[in-house]
C-alpha cells in the first residue's frame, strides 16, 4: 500500500483534485468511504466536508462549494431529494457548479429516478468499487453523466414501455444510438468498452448518455415516474 | 419463511386434534349454515351429525315455539367461530364441493349455500305461521303475522351482523358493498312494517302520524345526544386497530429480521477466515431482505414456486448460480413476458452460461446478465470479466458450452453467440423469438 503511494508519488499522482462533500446518515460509510477515495495524493479527491442530514449537507455544501457531491438517497429530513431542491442554485451557478452523484444502497426504481429528476448527474451503488467511484466521481465533475447499469436498465424499461408516443413528444424519446449505448451500460459494459464496440470516442458515448440524462430530467411523462412508483422494481 | 401471516381463522377455529383433545369451547359455526349457525356449532361441539341437532330443533319448535327461542337465546348468546364442524372430516374432505373451505368463497358453492340459506329463513316463517296459526289465542292471534315479520327483519339483521363480522376475519373488504346494504336495509323495513301491522291492529291508525313523529323526535333526540360519543367511539376503535395493525406488521418484520439476518450474521462471524463464504452468505442475505423489502404484498415473499415469467426465470437462475459459486451476479432486466417452451430452453441456455461465467470468470468481478425483452425478440447476455477462452481451443468431446449453450438454442429456433468482449472476459449473448400466443 504505502509503497504503491510512494510510486503514485513519484510518478506524480493525479493531475488535478476534486473536492467532495459526502452526505450520509451512516457515520461508518462516510468513514468508510473516505477511507477508500480521501487519500488525496493517490486518487486526487479530497472530502472537504461530510453531512449526516438534509439541513446540515445544504449548510456544508453552501460552506464548502465542493465541485461534487455524494449524496445518499435516504436521508433523514427529507432525503436526497430535498437536498437537491435546496441546492438548486448551485447546481446552476456557470461559475463553480455543484454536481450530485446519488449513491445510494437503494437501487429501488423510484428512488433512482426520482433524483435523477430532482438534478443528480449520476446514480451509483454502494456496491461499487474504490477506483469506480473515484473515476465516477471525476467524470461528474466534468460535467458528464454516471450511470449503473441497472439505471439504465430502469431508463430503457421506463423508455421503452411507453413506446410509440405522439410526433410532438419526440424531444422526450431516446435516439437509436442512444437506446443503444444505454443497453451496453445496462450489459455491464464500462464507457471506454462501449466507444470501442461502437467505433465512437468516449466523448461521444459522454455526450450520448448527458443527452438521456436530460431528456429524462425534462421529460413531462408522468408516466415515467408512475410506472416506476407502481412496480417498486428492486 | 415464516413470515406468511397467520391464517385468520387460526385464532378462533376450535379444531379438534385426534391426539390431543383441547378445551372445547362452543362456537357457532360460519361454515355452511342456515341461519345463525347453532345447529351445526352446536353438532360439532356435541360429535353429532347436524341433521339430527336440526331435527331436534324443529321438534322443540313444534312444542310451542320452545325451539324458536332456544335457537333465538343461542344465537344472542354463542359467538361465532370458524369451523367448528368435525373439522377433521372437513379437512378431510376439504375438495368437495359445496362445502365452503377458505379462501373458496364466492365460488358456485357460496351461491347455492345462500340460496339455501334464503329457502331456510322462509320456511322457517312459513312453518312459524302455520304453526301458531293452530293455537287458539284468540284476539292475539291477529298479532302473528306482525311479529313473525319483526322477527325475521331482526334475524335478517343479525346474520348481517355475523357476515361483518366474518368478512372482517377474512379481510374482504373488496366485496361489493351493495348486498349487505339491501339485507340489513330489508331487515329495517321488514321489523318497521311489523311494528306498523301491530300499531294497525291495536286500531289507533288515527294516530299513527302522530305516533311515528313522537318516534322519529326521540330518535332525532338520541343521535344529537349520543353522536359525538358513537363518532368517538369509532374513531378511537379504528384508530386503535391501525394502531394494531401497525405492531403485527413490525412483529413480522423483527420476527424476518431474527430468523434470517441474525443466522446469518452468526453464520458470517463463524465463517469469517472464509471470505467467499462470507460473500456467499452476505449476497443471499441481501437478496433476500431486497426482495422482502421492495417487492409488492402478497407475491414474493416465499419465493419457492417456479417462475412463470422471463424476469422471475432469470432472477432466479442469478441467485442459484450467484449461491452455488459465491461469485456475485448482478442481474438487469428490461421489460418482461411469460416463460414458453423456447424461452425455457433459453433459460437454460443462460444459466449454462451464468455457470461458467461464474466458474471461469469470476475471479474478475461481478457477472453481468442483462435480458431484454423486445416486441417478440428475447434477447439475454452474461458477460464475465475473466480471462476469456477460445471455443476453437476447447478439446471436441467438452461439451458444455457447444451443446449446452449453442446447440440448445439452435434446435430452439435462437442464436447464440460468445465473443470475448473489448477488455478480457468472455459475453454470451442468446436471442430467441418468443412462439407465437394461442388464439
Amino acid at each position: 500500500m504505502n509503497s504503491d503511494a510512494a510510486q503514485d508519488g513519484q510518478t506524480g499522482g493525479p493531475a488535478r483534485t476534486v473536492r467532495v462533500v459526502l452526505v450520509d446518515d451512516h457515520r461508518m460509510f462516510r468513514t468508510g468511504v473516505q477511507a477508500e477515495i480521501g487519500r488525496t495524493d493517490e486518487t486526487g479527491v479530497e472530502v472537504v466536508g461530510e453531512a449526516a442530514d438534509v439541513d446540515q449537507a445544504v449548510t456544508v455544501i453552501t460552506a464548502t462549494r465542493p465541485e461534487v457531491v455524494l449524496l445518499d438517497v435516504h436521508l433523514p429530513g427529507g432525503g436526497g431529494v430535498e437536498v437537491l431542491r435546496r441546492s438548486a442554485a448551485m447546481m446552476a451557478d456557470p461559475e463553480r457548479p455543484v454536481r450530485f452523484l446519488a449513491l445510494s444502497v437503494s437501487d429501488a426504481a423510484e428512488d433512482v429516478i426520482g433524483v435523477i429528476r430532482g438534478g443528480a448527474r449520476g446514480y451509483v451503488t454502494k456496491t461499487i468499487t474504490g477506483t469506480d467511484l473515484v473515476d465516477a466521481v471525476f467524470r461528474v465533475s466534468d460535467g458528464d453523466a454516471v450511470f449503473s447499469p441497472r439505471l439504465a436498465g430502469f431508463v430503457l424499461d421506463a423508455f421503452a414501455s411507453t413506446d410509440a408516443p405522439p410526433v410532438d413528444e419526440d424531444l422526450d424519446r431516446l435516439t437509436q444510438r442512444e437506446r443503444e449505448v444505454l443497453r451496453l451500460i445496462a450489459r455491464g459494459y464500462a464507457y471506454k468498452e462501449i466507444a470501442k464496440q461502437l467505433f465512437i470516442s468516449v466523448k461521444t458515448v459522454e455526450s450520448h448518455v448527458s443527452a438521456v440524462l436530460r431528456k429524462l430530467q425534462l421529460s413531462n411523462r408522468h408516466e415515467l415516474t408512475r410506472w416506476a412508483t407502481a412496480r417498486r422494481l428492486v | 419463511m415464516t413470515t406468511a401471516p397467520t391464517r385468520p381463522e387460526a385464532s378462533y377455529a376450535t379444531v379438534p386434534d385426534p391426539d390431543d383433545p383441547p378445551l372445547r369451547k362452543l362456537y357457532r359455526s360460519a361454515d355452511g349454515r342456515m341461519l345463525g349457525g347453532v345447529a351445526r356449532g352446536l353438532a360439532g361441539h356435541l360429535g353429532l351429525p347436524v341433521s339430527w341437532v336440526r331435527v331436534v330443533f324443529i321438534a322443540l319448535f313444534m312444542a310451542e315455539g320452545m325451539g324458536a327461542l332456544l335457537y333465538a337465546a343461542f344465537w344472542f348468546i354463542v359467538p361465532l367461530g370458524v369451523g367448528g364442524v368435525d373439522a377433521a372430516r372437513a379437512s378431510a374432505s376439504a375438495g368437495a364441493p359445496g362445502r365452503l373451505a377458505w379462501g373458496r368463497k364466492g365460488g358456485a358453492g357460496g351461491r347455492k349455500a345462500d340460496k339455501g340459506q334464503i329457502f331456510a329463513l322462509l320456511t322457517l316463517l312459513a312453518g312459524a305461521a302455520v304453526v301458531a296459526s293452530r293455537f287458539q289465542l284468540g284476539r292475539a292471534n291477529a298479532y302473528v303475522w306482525p311479529i313473525l315479520l319483526i322477527g325475521a327483519g331482526v334475524a335478517l339483521v343479525w346474520r348481517q351482523a355475523d357476515n361483518a363480522r366474518r368478512a372482517q376475519w377474512l379481510e374482504m373488504g373488496r366485496r361489493k358493498g351493495v348486498l349487505p346494504l339491501v339485507r340489513g336495509a330489508a331487515g329495517v323495513v321488514l321489523v318497521g312494517v311489523g311494528v306498523t301491522g301491530i300499531v294497525v291492529l291495536q286500531g289507533s291508525v288515527g294516530h299513527l302520524g302522530s305516533v311515528l313523529q313522537a318516534a322519529l323526535a326521540v330518535l332525532v333526540g338520541i343521535a344529537l345526544l349520543a353522536g359525538p360519543y358513537l363518532v368517538r367511539m369509532t374513531q378511537d376503535l379504528s384508530e386503535e386497530r391501525l394502531m394494531r395493525i401497525r405492531a403485527q406488521e413490525r412483529a413480522e418484520v423483527a420476527a424476518h429480521v431474527h430468523d434470517s439476518v441474525l443466522h446469518t450474521l452468526t453464520l458470517i462471524q463463524r465463517n469469517a477466515e472464509d471470505p467467499r463464504e462470507v460473500a456467499r452468505l452476505a449476497r443471499a442475505q441481501e437478496r433476500e431482505l431486497r426482495a422482502w423489502l421492495y417487492k409488492p404484498e402478497g407475491r414474493g415473499k416465499d419465493e419457492e414456486q417456479e417462475p412463470d415469467t422471463l424476469a422471475e426465470a432469470v432472477r432466479k437462475s442469478a441467485a442459484e448460480v450467484e449461491d452455488h459459486h459465491g461469485v456475485p451476479i448482478e442481474v438487469v432486466v428490461v421489460g418482461d413476458c411469460p416463460l414458453d417452451e423456447r424461452l425455457g430452453a433459453q433459460m437454460q441456455a443462460a444459466r449454462e452460461a451464468m455457470v461458467n461465467a461464474a466458474k471461469y470468470g469470476g475471479e474478475g468481478g461481478a457477472v453481468q446478465v442483462y435480458a431484454e425483452v423486445e416486441g417478440r425478440t428475447v434477447f439475454v447476455s452474461v458477460r464475465d470479466r475473466g480471462p476469456g477462452f477460445d471455443l476453437d481451443a476447447v478439446p471436441g468431446d467438452r461439451m458444455g458450452v457447444r451443446e449446452s449453450i449453442i446447440g440448445r438454442m439452435q434446435r430452439n429456433g435462437g442464436t447464440a453467440r460468445l465473443r470475448s468482449a473489448p477488455d478480457g472476459g468472455t459475453v454470451v449473448e442468446l436471442e430467441a423469438e418468443r412462439l407465437p400466443e394461442d388464439g
